[in-house]
């Protein structure tokens, strides 16, 4: 007999926010969202994720993909990685030490945990190998631990930087190598105190020349105190070689995957943006990430939209602010970032995978899926379309939630599940 | 030590001591969150919200507990009308309000304001009255 592991459902849909509000197709998406008035009831709107397990079910891909778990049991993976050889390294853990300032964090942190994995951080990379090729990841060993919470990846300079949610650190890497040599050099320090948004995302240029982390904001919407946002909502440009480092881009709220475009060379990012204005306010974006701009967090929104939240507030900065350049739409949290290349096929050759981990902050659930930005002439273009899906069902069982996304140039795209612990690998039909 | 009983003690005595302890506390608690609210609303340092937000909370658990005792109160109450249920309202409109005000102060950054301060000013009103009603002197009976 198969026993049903259903957990009780979990269904915190307080409605003094939530009136009128509708599903995913209120949602703006693309470069010009229209933006509905800012709302908060007295609570606010909340559906937390229902965690089940996948059982026999697997993700959705679209006809002519299939979907296989290449590896499971993991302890939280967030990013990954594919090294020239076709390995994949694994970012595992969770970090965060910000205290609970309000009797709010308290019961905020217990329902919100109710949707995520109980297990605990890593703190390590995993590195899987398919050595012959046929698709099952044969291979998989701890290539590092004891770090601090891992996040962001990137591989350049015979080098795997990885960027903790302290420090972007650097492991000399050989081809074929399973197992780092030592412990990491140091690259350079990253904000790290309270740490409330503390995933470090990372890129580096085509080069190796420059890595860029991006760095979140210490609270929703300065609940924290001013004080407390130094350094943050930032993307850092760090030099590789000295680790001297300079803010990119700043007024970025969470900036939680980076990638490069392949052919322009532009720094692109997906941002998470603020709660608790609405189950349509206020949209995550994708956007390409300019040096010494400002993108309004935490005095305006979506360009000059204030919000009354922040005082004093400052209209010099609200005249800088820039309007990104693409919505994925509000409480998505855009968590993964990859463009594509021309082996994931003709329809997804061009463009970008943005994995969505799921809203909390919206009656009606939207994200928990991989979706497809199509590009035209180096910029976003057009409506997104659905990749992988199936994460969570209409009856609200969340059997995973998708966080990093990596493109592998042999044609599959790799995705990262935090919920269910899984790494999921989707490849063209041949 | 303990009150004798007479036959108008139930509606005329004062509370008892762990009543008295949680109906006297909620006066400072709340008038403690209505001063960090006017602190938060002059100055925009957020710690002061957050000492509103707990003291408000720390005032509520008093103010539901002072709430169960006088409904005791009121129960058992031989007539009904008069000083238990007057108390009993009162307290009873602290403690709703001071649980949209905490609520209120559940919102994120200058979200609480303006609504917070002037709930907390409110019931710390509506505590005092409480209070005032709840602890007023036995005015007849044994003493």
């Amino acid at each position: 007999m198969k026993r049903s592991n259903a957990l009780a459902f979990m269904s915190i849909a307080l409605l003094l926010g939530a009136c009128g509000e509708k599903g995913a197709d209120t949602q703006a998406r693309g470069p010009d969202p229209k933006l509905p008035e800012q709302q908060r009831g007295l609570l606010p709107s909340m559906k937390i994720a229902e965690p089940t397990a996948w059982g026999e079910q697997k993700p959705t891909v679209p006809e002519g993909y299939s979907v296989t778990a290449i590896a499971t049991d993991l302890q939280i993976p967030r990013q990954t990685l594919v090294l020239p050889n076709g390995d994949i390294i694994v970012a595992e853990g969770r970090g965060g030490s910000a205290a609970k300032l309000k009797p709010k964090d308290v019961i905020a942190g217990y329902i919100k945990a109710k949707g995520n994995t109980k297990v605990k951080s890593g703190n390590r990379l995993t590195l899987l190998r398919d050595a012959d090729g046929d698709g099952t990841y044969e291979l998989k060993t701890v290539f590092a631990d004891n770090l601090n919470a891992p996040y962001g990846l990137a591989f350049a300079n015979n080098k795997l930087y990885v960027a903790n949610q302290d420090e972007l650190v650097s492991f000399d890497y050989q081809e074929g190598q399973t197992k780092a040599a030592g412990a990491p050099a140091s690259v350079a320090k990253l904000p790290s105190q309270i740490n409330h948004h503390w995933t470090k995302s990372l890129a580096v240029s085509a080069d190796g020349r420059f890595l860029y982390v991006g760095i979140g904001s210490n609270s929703n919407i300065t609940e924290r105190g001013m004080e407390a946002e130094l350094n943050r909502a930032e993307v850092w440009q760090i030099d590789a070689a000295s680790g001297a480092h300079k803010p990119y881009a700043t007024g970025i709220r969470n900036p939680t995957a980076l990638a490069m475009h392949p052919e322009t060379g532009q720094l692109f990012s997906v941002v998470n943006e603020r709660d608790e204005l609405g189950p349509d306010l206020v949209p995550d974006y994708l956007t390409s990430v300019r040096e010494g701009g400002f993108y309004g967090w935490p005095y305006s929104y979506w360009g000059q939209n204030v919000d009354p939240r922040v005082q004093p507030g400052d209209p010099k900065k609200v005249a800088a602010a820039i309007k990104p350049d693409y919505s994925l739409g509000s409480h998505v949290a855009a968590l993964g970032l990859s463009f594509s290349q021309a082996a994931m096929g003709d329809k997804f050759a061009n463009g970008a995978f943005v994995g969505e981990h799921g809203s909390w902050n919206r009656d009606q659930p939207v994200g928990y899926k991989v979706i497809f930005v199509p590009f035209a002439n180096g910029r976003p273009s057009g409506q997104p379309i659905d990749f992988v899906t199936g994460f969570r069902d209409g009856d609200g069982k969340t059997r995973g939630r998708p966080v990093g996304v990596t493109v592998d140039p042999r044609g599959a795209l790799i995705v990262a599940d935090d919920l269910a612990n899984t790494v999921w690998r989707v490849t063209r039909n041949r | 030590m303990s009150s004798v009983v007479t036959a108008d003690s139930a509606y005329r005595s004062p509370p008892g001591r762990l009543h008295t302890i949680l109906l006297a506390g909620i006066v400072p608690l709340f008038l403690g969150a209505l001063l960090s609210d006017i602190a938060y609303y002059q100055s925009h340092q957020i710690q002061w919200s957050n000492f509103a937000a707990w003291l408000l909370a720390g005032a509520e658990v008093f103010c539901g507990l002072a709430l169960l005792f006088a409904l005791i109160k009121l129960v058992r109450a031989q007539r009904k009308g008069g000083y238990p249920l007057t108390y009993f309202l009162f307290l009873l409109a602290t403690f709703v309000l001071g649980l949209i005000n905490c609520f209120q102060h559940a919102k994120d950054a200058w979200a609480v304001m303006p609504a917070g301060l002037v709930l907390s000013a409110i019931v710390f009103v509506l505590s005092c009255l409480a209070a005032w009603v709840g602890l007023a002197p036995r005015t007849g009976g044994v003493q």
